[in-house]
Parts: C-alpha cells; structure tokens; sequence
C-alpha cells in the first residue's frame, strides 16, 4: 500500500510527465481513500498554473493603465 | 479591440508612443517576475533593461499575433535564460543539491509515511478566487523567496518559465530524475508555506 509521503512523489510527477497505467491506477487507489492527498493534489495543480496566471495578469496591468488614462472603458 | 488594431495598420509610427506606455505600465510586473526568478534585485533589473531595449529595437517585429505584453514577457524569459547561463558559467550557481534539504519535508510526514496531523493539506477554496487575491501573490513571493535555491531555481524554470523537465536537465546538466525529485520537494515546500500564510489569515 502506497503511503501519503509516497502518494505525493506521483501527483509532483503527474504535474511534468504521463504517469505510467501502474501510477496512475495506484495514485488514484490513494486518492479515492485519503482526502488530506486529495487536497494535496489539488495544490499541486494550482501551482502548476502559477506561471500562466503570471503571464494573464501582465496585460491586466497595462489594460489597468490605459483605462485610467483613456477616462470612459473600453468594452472587450 | 478594433479601434486599436486600426491605427496598428494605419500608422506603424504612430502605434510606437503607445506600446511605449505598454512597456513602462507593465514593467513593475516583469520585474516582479524576473525578481522571483533571479533572487537577486540588480540581475532582474539588468534582464528587465535589457528586455525593454529588445522589444524597442525589434518592435518592427511584433507581428500582433499574441499580446503585446505577452510578446515583451517572452523576451524577457529568454533574457532570464541569458542571465542564468552566464551566472552559470562564472560559477556564481550554487550547484543543485538534492540530498541534504529533507528535513523540511520530513516535517510534513511521519515516519509511516502518512501526513503529520498539523500538516495535513486543507482546502484552499476556489483557485480563481485565489488568483485574483493580491495577498495570496504577496504570499507565493515570500514563499519562493524562503525555497532553497537550487529548488526555486528548477520550479522557476518549471513552473513560472514553462520549460519541460527535459529542457531544465539541459538547461541544468543535471539528470531528468533529479529533476523531478527537486520539483517534488519544492511543490510540498511551497504547498506548507503557502498554507500557513495564507489560510490562517483568510480564516481567522
């Protein structure tokens, strides 16, 4: 039986490469049974999209900026 | 959108002024973002310069295609990558250690491998809610910055910069399974700093 420490190493790895059917099937036998892993794999997923939120919120700023500038919003 | 995309084609000159405000309104971003990856002020500041004279000398170039920002992001990505490499090569890199920096994780588990019972992952709520939270950013700055820096450099340049593993194995000269064995420990770092600073405040 994989433990939580265990269970964890797979959901980091499922974030960079295709788990293995053996990974993937044993992965989901933890997570069907241990919610604290549950939310633990969603955290992972969150900070994988760490980056593109990142990247959408640069043209937030200068949207912000000409907004202000430009007085009345533009409608997208 | 269209207004803009007129006067792009109407006056090649005339669009320059105003992608100009472009780069000056979202520079406190790329810096923000160059900062978390070179964890250093005057190396961000450098590829920041650097990639704002890029996109001035190439704005020729922008094709449009994808945003502007987007565009000068890029290059300042690439400028990043530049920075690291000669970093690299004066040896200024701590080399990657994957070995010594368990303790912290260690923390989280108990030796059966199940989670210590004050380190057990609560829920976050709702991740659009969360990336809309200034404070939550302010949170995952301070929490990159306390990673090791052999771990924030590899989830940077995973996470933040988009490469594969692969690439950073390349990038790195280190092998693909280190890789992931440092991106484990920095995912589980990041996920217990973030959780303390975050969920405490939100829920009192």
């Amino acid at each position: 039986m994989m433990m939580c420490k265990g269970a964890t190493r797979l959901m980091s790895l499922k974030q960079d490469r295709r788990l293995t059917f053996q990974e993937r099937i044993s992965l989901r036998l933890h997570l069907s049974m241990c919610g604290a892993c549950r939310q633990c794999d969603r955290q992972f997923a969150l900070l994988h999209r760490a980056g593109e939120r990142f990247e959408s919120r640069l043209s937030d700023a200068s949207r912000d900026d000409a907004s202000r500038q430009a007085g009345p919003e533009r409608s997208e | 959108m269209t207004d803009e995309r007129h006067s792009e084609q109407d006056s090649g000159a005339a669009a320059q002024p105003a992608r100009m405000e472009r780069l000056t309104a979202v520079r406190p971003r790329l810096l923000s973002f160059a900062r978390l990856h070179l964890r250093d002020n005057a190396l961000a500041e450098d590829a920041v310069q650097e990639a704002m004279m890029t996109a001035i000398e190439k704005d020729a170039s922008f094709a449009g295609r994808s945003g502007y920002e987007t565009w000068v992001f890029g290059i300042l990505k690439y400028k990043i990558l530049d920075v690291m490499r000669y970093q690299k090569r004066l040896g200024r890199l701590q080399p990657l250690d994957d070995e010594s920096d368990d303790d912290a994780i260690d923390r989280q588990f108990q030796h059966n491998g199940r989670w210590h019972q004050d380190a057990r992952p609560a829920s976050w709520g709702e991740p659009d809610r969360l990336f809309e939270s200034e404070r939550f950013w302010q949170v995952f700055d301070a929490c990159m910055i306390a990673l090791p820096d052999s771990a924030a450099r590899v989830f940077s340049l995973r996470e933040l910069m988009g490469l594969s593993t692969e690439e950073i194995c390349r990038e790195l000269e280190i092998r693909e399974n280190n890789c992931w064995v440092i991106l484990h420990r920095a995912r589980l770092r990041l996920r217990a700093c973030l959780e303390q600073g975050w969920l405490k405040e939100e829920s009192p």
